[in-house]
């Protein structure tokens, strides 16, 4: 589902000195659907570098990354548009909305874009919510204002609301406490049962034991040089 | 696909001054293209040349009309480019009194559009502006007041509400959101992000916040001097520029 081969990434920063990063060079991989794949290695390694690479908003000059036959590196924007509606979700470590929007909105977001009518959307937002444990008083204010834990708990409830193939997740069990933690493994759980292809980061070693099939030290592609 | 609007060459310059040089796209429907830049940089020139405000040099702007396909609207005759520009294609002014008159009600703002493209029953069109307030969150009660009597961000709603009432395909906008609070800002952004998802506007979106253009624009433009440094999806542009002056505007946002 998810197939990298001879990917690299350097950053040029024009107004540091024209410094050049060499970050990754030569990664090849593949996520088989059902399947859950750790990225591992130090801070700086440049796992979260990979998973950007992966969704497209670090740009790659070189090699390739096939999702579901798309080969993100040619795209065209608008084909990465089409194919992270409807084929690849990313939980990033942040929640990032427009401010005023309600949670219950924010949520029902991606199935409204897939054309789901605001009932079924809205109905899949609020069994979502309820069962990472967001309070109902909270679904109709924004987010903007919620604890780091809710914020992430939203971020995930929106990206699980629909059954994305393809799904990278960037520590979606960072900052929770036990009980939503295992909601959020539940959530993985059931997403690789359905078949999607998985790529996370997680440094919390029980959770990757529990959902990872198998790891990838990303040092290994590391030039040495990553910032 | 058919690309809802195609943009190939477009040049302008003033005098020996480029204004823009040269900028080709393609734009699909549903899609919303953010153009950002410094003052001067010919954002807005580009933006006026293809929204048929000002003749560019060179260049055609091929908009995709519905009765007769693929035109340049650029060799367009002055009747049927107006013609255009009250049906298919709305046009949204950073100062709202630019985009509305404001002698005339806001019912009247409205329904003005509306008797443009053949509405004649008087109360159909008031039902229509008075529908088109409330979705632009202006209390209905106001229908019969002048927009002298509006806030700032009350007329920049109330000119969407102009522009969108006869059901564009393609919206230009010259920075919908300069010179406003943030918070009534965060409020249009959130109204117009709903307007475009609700009825599959296609949209470019002129403006040097880039805030706005992460949460409006699937893709992104960025203009210096009046030329195209870098072009690509919003996000990727935003977190990895890879233009020197990309990387040097995106570095200078002040972090809150």
């Amino acid at each position: 589902m998810i197939d990298l081969s001879n990917v690299s990434k350097t950053f040029n920063l024009h107004n540091q000195g024209g410094a050049v990063i060499e970050v990754l060079s030569n990664v090849s991989l593949s996520v088989a659907a059902g399947e859950c794949v750790a990225l591992t290695g130090a801070s700086g390694a440049g796992k979260s570098t990979l998973m950007r690479m992966i969704y497209g908003n670090y740009l790659t000059h070189s090699g390739e990354i096939r999702i579901g036959g798309v080969d993100l590196v040619q795209a065209e924007p608008r084909d990465v548009i089409t194919l992270r509606r409807e084929v690849l979700g990313y939980v990033s470590q942040f929640l990032r909305v427009v401010p005023r929007v309600p949670t219950l909105e924010v949520v029902a977001e991606p199935l409204r874009a897939l054309g789901a009518s605001v009932e079924t959307a809205e109905a899949r937002a609020r069994a979502l919510l309820s069962q990472l444990n967001i309070s109902e008083p909270l679904w109709h204010l924004s987010p903007t204002t919620f604890s780091g834990g809710e914020q992430q708990r939203v971020n995930i409830a929106r990206r699980f609301a629909h059954a994305y193939p393809a799904m990278l997740l960037d520590e979606p069990t960072a900052s929770l406490d036990a009980a939503n933690r295992d909601v959020v493994l539940t959530l993985i759980e059931e997403a690789k049962a359905r078949g999607a292809a998985i790529i996370g980061i997680f440094h919390d070693e029980a959770a990757r034991r529990r959902v990872c099939d198998r790891e990838i030290d990303v040092s290994r592609f590391a030039t040495g040089m990553a910032a | 696909m058919t690309p809802l609007l195609s943009v190939q060459g477009i040049t302008k310059r003033y005098g020996a001054h480029i204004g823009c040089a040269d900028v080709s796209f393609d734009l699909y429907p549903g899609e919303v293209m953010g153009i950002v830049g410094e003052s001067g940089s010919g954002k807005s020139t580009l933006l006026n040349c293809m929204a048929g405000h000002l003749t560019p040099d060179a260049g055609e702007v091929v908009f995709d009309t519905r009765a007769e396909g693929p035109r340049d609207t650029v060799r367009m005759s002055e009747p049927e480019r107006r013609m255009l520009s009250r049906t298919d294609w709305a046009f949204v002014h950073q100062h709202a009194r630019d985009g509305l008159r404001m002698g005339v009600s806001a019912g009247g703002n409205v329904g003005e559009r509306l008797m443009a493209v053949g509405a004649r029953r008087y109360g159909d069109i008031r039902d229509k502006a008075s529908d088109w307030l409330e979705r632009v969150e202006i209390d209905a009660a106001r229908i019969d007041d002048r927009p002298t009597t509006f806030s700032g961000g009350m007329q920049q709603r109330l000119q969407i509400a102009r522009n969108l009432v006869t059901g564009p395909r393609l919206v230009f906008m010259d920075e919908p959101t300069g010179g406003l609070d943030v918070s009534v800002q965060a409020r249009l952004l959130d109204l117009l992000r709903g307007l475009v998802r609700d009825m599959g506007l296609s949209a470019i979106i002129v403006t040097h916040d880039l805030a706005v253009v992460r949460l409006l624009a699937d893709r992104l433009m960025v203009m210096k001097s009046g030329h195209v440094v870098e072009a690509g999806l919003t996000d990727q542009v935003l977190d990895d520029p890879q233009h020197a002056y990309s990387q040097l505007l995106v570095s200078s946002v002040l972090q809150v």
